[in-house]
């Protein structure tokens, strides 16, 4: 079992918007940047008003790598993690698991789709391949 | 001259020792003094990365307190830093401390006994394993199965790949390199030649990284003693001028926010050192970059101005960093081929180059030496230089 993250004010949101199927990404109301991992204070401009936010839950492959190892008692390899640009959250990126397809055929570029599964108290992202893919 | 490396020791490195961390320390600074000119009763500073941690078995079996217990050292200031410029920070930290007078000679050390560790079954190299939740920044790669820091190179790897066409092959001739340099160090942990078709043969780890482009956990420790300047003057060996640090890091703390994850934090600590001093990488002799993952070696070569962004693998295919290159890296075996002291036997090694101590792989005449520490986010950088 590997471990879970530790909730706290900051990250609550994210880690169990899965529960209704939503991304949630914090914003500044101030100046609408986009804050990954999530802070409650704006790195740019310093205001306390920010929030979470659901965005879309579909972003694109940054870049990937497939996982050989199996770093743990019962751990099925081989998987891919993604490192994804996320829709609609300039500069954010989420990193999770590929599910849905096979882990060498993951691709740079790749558009994917949020999805998640519970763990503990917390919903743990997946992204899923989309058909269409990015030049 | 405001600071200076005076003595560097290692323990013997091996895997699988069982002896207690304490005993591989108390090596290390046997030999560091030996060369230094030095006593224990000359030490009266002492500092590490990252301290006494027991979150990921061996990985930091002591801190600054069992090494003064042991020693019976007697000081007048004492740090660790696990949350600075990489396993440079101990480095800086001593630095800045003999150079505002807190102390004179202070006693450097990281110290491992992984290998014991994983042995024992208990997995060193898994962050938070057996823990049931993880904080900070491993919250985001841990539970999203990032498990490992080849996860985290690997997707690196990916996308350098993909931008500047870069090939395992590539990343197989620096750990090839790293191989012949160990055959010429007896100290190094592997010996046994290696082939490029073995290393392409290795299992894969975490794709583009395979076995081979991964150091190698051991039990062993080195000890590295930074001396104020005229302190450093009545030592036995010629210091190594502190030249100049480089610490910067203009991104988060993560590994998969940075928008050109085909840099790092190397880039802003790289840039930073350059600012800093009039040498320019044309005066470098020989260098020691952290190599935890093959990839890390043409980052930081990139990084440090040796070559361009992308040209990092042409720069390694003409044999620049190999035995008999014009800018030799690693040449002690580094991590991948001597064993993984988090950065200190890297700095060991370059600082045995200053000295004309490197045997059958010295760099004839080496006077000035560039060691970086850390991937990722974690970076830090040092020219040291000798008259």
């Amino acid at each position: 079992m590997r471990p879970l993250p530790e909730l706290t004010a900051e990250n609550t949101a994210f880690w169990t918007g899965g529960a209704r199927g939503q991304l949630m990404i914090a914003f500044c109301d101030h100046c609408q940047n986009a804050i990954h991992p999530p802070q409650v204070i704006c790195p740019a401009c310093q205001s306390r008003h920010v929030g979470p936010r659901a965005v879309e839950g579909s972003g694109t492959i940054y870049t990937y790598t497939v996982n050989h190892q199996p770093w743990m008692p019962g751990m099925v390899v081989p998987f891919a993690i993604a490192v994804v640009d996320v829709d609609g959250a300039r500069g954010v990126r989420v990193t999770a698991p590929v599910t849905g397809c096979e882990a060498d055929a993951v691709k740079i570029g790749q558009r994917v789709r949020i999805a998640f599964e519970p763990s503990g108290e917390v919903w743990l992202p997946l992204w899923m391949p989309l058909e269409r893919t990015a030049a | 001259m405001k600071a200076a490396i005076t003595g560097t020791g290692m323990s013997d490195i091996g895997r699988n020792t069982g002896r207690p961390a304490i005993l591989h320390l108390a090596d290390a600074a046997d030999r560091a003094l030996a060369r230094a000119g030095l006593t224990l009763a000359d030490i009266d500073g002492i500092c590490t990365y990252p301290g006494k941690a027991d979150n990921s078995p061996g990985m930091s079996p002591l801190g600054t307190g069992e090494v003064r217990n042991a020693l019976g050292l007697q000081t007048r200031w004492h740090a660790a830093v696990p949350d600075g410029p990489a396993q440079m920070a101990p480095i800086m930290a001593a630095a800045m401390a003999v150079m505002t007078g807190q102390a004179r000679h202070v006693l450097c050390f990281r110290a491992l006994t992984e290998s014991s560790s994983q042995s024992a079954g208990r997995r060193a190299s898994i962050p938070g394993a057996g823990r049931a939740e993880i904080g900070g920044w491993l919250s985001w790669l841990v539970p999203v199965g990032a498990m490992s820091a080849s996860n985290w190179a690997g997707w690196m790897a990916t996308r350098y790949f993909h931008e500047f066409g870069m090939t395992r092959e590539h990343l197989g001739l620096v750990a090839l390199a790293e191989r012949q340099f160990a055959q010429m160090n007896p100290a190094a942990v592997m010996q046994k030649p290696l082939t490029m078709d073995d290393y392409l043969a290795a299992r894969m780890i975490s794709t583009p990284l395979g076995l081979f482009d991964c150091d190698i956990p051991i039990d062993g420790a080195a000890v590295v003693i930074v001396s104020a300047g005229d302190a450093a003057k009545d030592c036995r060996l010629p210091p190594l001028r502190i030249e100049a640090l480089g610490s910067a890091l203009r991104s988060q703390e993560t590994w998969d926010q940075r928008a050109d994850l085909t840099t790092m934090g190397a880039h802003d600590a790289a840039a930073d050192l350059w600012a800093r001093t009039a040498f320019k990488p044309a005066d470098v002799d020989v260098l020691g970059l952290y190599d935890g993952f093959s990839i890390f070696v043409p980052l930081w070569l990139e990084a440090l101005g040796f070559c361009g962004h992308g040209e990092a693998k042409d720069f390694i295919a003409e044999g620049n960093i190999a035995h008999g290159g014009r800018f030799p890296v690693n040449t002690g075996g580094g991590q991948m081929s001597g064993g993984r002291l988090h950065g200190f036997g890297l700095l060991h090694e370059t600082c045995l180059q200053l000295w004309g101590h490197a045997g059958a792989r010295q760099v004839a005449d080496a006077k000035t030496a560039l060691c970086a520490m850390g991937g990722g986010f974690i970076a830090g950088a040092m020219l040291i230089n000798r008259d």
